[in-house]
């Protein structure tokens, strides 16, 4: 593991709040390295700190000290506009609900990303917009409109457009929170091919049956890591989803 | 991020909401079209009145009686007799800057030929009266020197006159019209000149030798005022310095004395209805102005309504790596993409109602570049202007709180 490249670092990263007179310590002295090619879930209940660790290491926030490297790059001292450039270079996210922009196809919302990249033309970007739907199995509906698509489908899009600019690490915030446990089984199948490509994947849920897919696990509590271990034993979703029972709807 | 992507995302996300932008988009149409219209009649009207004052002889000057006060009471104009024919007489032998000079003497009364008649008036001068209101014979001749020598009773008329005397469409010269009994043949008919900017028929004339009209139909030595022509228009005023020196001198007025008597020339009353328009075109502006500005704020509001429905949106963008000027400059694209296709739609329809109001209407209307060029850049303006607030609330929202918005 340790000759492996280094994606994340985080030194003692706190990050405290003002609200109202007093000060809330969301994260409070948080040390870890992921490295590349690592499916890494973050685990903790309401509170404990993981949307702000979540939003610090998609570099939508800086922490209030500590030093945050990205790729090698330090993020705390980057400013606002070097951040959104370092997010539209480094990092995909994935939300729970989605985020697609509405009344627009599919391969129109892969290609936002490069859309704020002027360095790919108008013909790479459409190329890669559908590579990345292709590899998300979605390469019959390019065409289709985010409001004709089912919840399973957006959230492929959803990926597609995290994978569509190469990123070092892709962050997804409870990514199967709004689905239905056939739909989630596979979307995990996903992540777990995308984790198998070698690709760097940080999951932040609340559900701990999410850890068993992937190949480490960090809890948090209190803003603390009160738990880092890695997965000895990486359940396959594929066989998951085929144990299911079989859905009539499908 | 180059300049091309962020106009097509800008299209898109104007194309997502094509009702609504159409609607932003009226308040602009509206404004800018009524502007264009606003100023075309403005300025038509300017035009027209520009244009009937030279046909009417923009070097001309009228010298009318006038100011004079018996025992403190002001006298009516018409009823006084202070210009005689021998102020005309003088003025004719010594004036220099004159170009023409002819009396006036006009008596009204019922116009009869045959079993026709129509209420006119019978204007007395010379024949250098129709080159000082640029008037031109048609038919027939113009009555001579000698004819006002000898106080022929001879006439010119206009066309009114003949579609009213004449009516069934005989050749009206040669024959003879009646005035206050008086008999006068018509020798000549005048060229069509239509109605001035005042309403005034311009063809309800009939010109007769002053003296004819002096002795045989008025019984009177004085003159209702004296027609002039400057050689040129800049050389307006020398003439009316000289006219006045020259009237002071005859009507032997002292130093300290009041003129009793008017001159006044096109100059002034063009300069006075030039004032009038400018000030309509002004109010009519302002008033157009005034709309404009409403769809300016139309504008302003359906952005700031549609930065806080995009909010989730534009927290994703900022997400995937929008940059805030980035943001910024895509709502203020739209903005302004909205106020130059609603700029052109107006320029499009002001000159389409400025067209309809000329046909239909007829009234005198002139669409000038400048208007339209004038409308279009201050909608450009607006869309940059009334855009650039909800762009910038767009650009500085934090992106965590904007994904986070529900």
């Amino acid at each position: 593991m340790s000759c492996m490249k280094k994606i994340i670092e985080l030194q003692n990263i706190k990050r405290n709040f003002q609200v109202g007179g007093e000060t809330v310590h969301a994260l409070r002295g948080i040390s870890f390295t992921i490295h590349e090619g690592e499916f890494v879930t973050i685990m903790g209940t309401s509170g404990s700190g993981k949307s702000t660790l979540l939003n610090t290491l998609g570099c939508l926030d800086t922490p209030t000290s500590g030093e945050y490297l990205l790729d090698g790059v330090a993020v705390r001292t980057m400013s606002k506009s070097q951040r959104a450039v370092l997010r539209n270079r480094k990092i995909g996210f994935v939300f729970q609900n989605y985020n697609l922009l509405p009344k627009t196809t599919a391969i129109e919302n892969v290609e936002l990303p490069l859309m704020y990249n002027s360095s790919v033309s108008a013909s790479e970007r459409r190329k890669r917009a559908i590579e990345s739907l292709m590899a998300v199995g979605l390469g019959e509906r390019l065409e289709h409109k985010s409001n004709q698509m089912s919840g399973g489908q957006m959230q492929r899009v959803a990926i597609a457009r995290a994978l569509v600019n190469n990123p070092a690490v892709i962050l997804a915030d409870e990514a199967t929170g709004n689905l239905d446990t056939r739909t989630s089984f596979e979307i995990l199948v996903l992540f777990q091919k995308l984790h198998a490509e070698g690709r760097t994947l940080i999951f932040v849920t609340h559900n701990p049956e999410i850890a068993q897919y992937s190949s480490r696990n960090i809890r948090l509590r209190d803003g603390h890591v009160v738990e880092d271990t890695v997965n000895p034993r990486i359940l396959s979703a594929a066989d998951a989803l085929a144990a299911l029972p079989k859905n009539d709807e499908d | 991020m180059n300049g091309t992507n962020l106009f097509k995302i800008a299209l898109r996300a104007l194309a997502n909401n094509k009702l609504r932008a159409f609607l932003t988009m009226l308040g602009i149409i509206i404004g800018v079209a009524s502007v264009i219209a606003m100023l075309a009649i403005g300025q038509g009207s300017k035009k027209s009145i520009q244009q009937q004052i030279s046909e009417m002889g923009s070097n001309m000057i009228m010298i009318h009686p006038g100011a004079e006060m018996r025992g403190g009471v002001r006298q009516d104009p018409s009823a006084m007799q202070t210009l005689k024919l021998e102020n005309y007489e003088k003025l004719r032998e010594e004036c220099t800057y004159l170009s023409g000079i002819s009396p006036n003497v006009s008596s009204s009364g019922q116009l009869v030929a045959g079993a026709n008649n129509y209420p006119s008036s019978v204007s007395g001068v010379n024949m250098d009266y129709l080159t000082i209101r640029q008037l031109a014979i048609d038919q027939g001749e113009m009555f001579t020197e000698n004819d006002i020598r000898t106080a022929a009773k001879v006439c010119v008329i206009g066309k009114t006159i003949v579609d009213n005397l004449f009516p069934d469409g005989s050749d009206p010269i040669g024959k003879v019209i009646r005035c206050n009994q008086i008999p006068f043949r018509v020798i000549g008919v005048l060229k069509s000149k239509g109605y001035n900017s005042m309403g005034m028929d311009q063809d309800d004339v009939v010109l007769a030798p002053y003296s004819t009209v002096m002795k045989r139909l008025l019984a009177q030595t004085y003159l209702s005022g004296i027609f002039a022509s400057a050689l040129t228009e800049d050389m307006t005023e020398e003439a009316v310095d000289e006219i006045t020196s020259i009237l002071r001198r005859e009507h032997k007025l002292k130093e300290t004395d009041d003129d009793d008597f008017n001159i006044r020339t096109q100059q002034e009353l063009s300069s006075m209805l030039n004032t009038t328009t400018d000030l309509m075109t002004t109010l009519l502006a302002c008033i157009a102005g005034i709309s404009l500005v409403v769809g300016g704020i139309g504008i302003m509001n359906i952005m700031y309504v549609s930065v806080t429905e995009r909010t989730r949106e534009i927290g994703l963008r900022m997400s995937v790596g929008a940059r805030g000027i980035d943001i910024l400059s895509q709502f203020l694209i739209e903005s302004i993409l909205i106020s130059i296709t609603g700029g052109l739609i107006g320029v499009l329809i002001g000159c389409g109602a400025s067209f309809l109001i000329k046909t239909i209407a007829h009234w005198p209307v002139f669409v000038q570049p400048w208007s339209v060029l004038l409308s279009f850049l201050v909608c450009t303006v607006t869309g940059v202007f009334f855009g650039w607030y909800p762009a910038k609330k767009a650009a500085d929202l934090d992106p965590i709180e904007a994904l986070r918005y529900e």
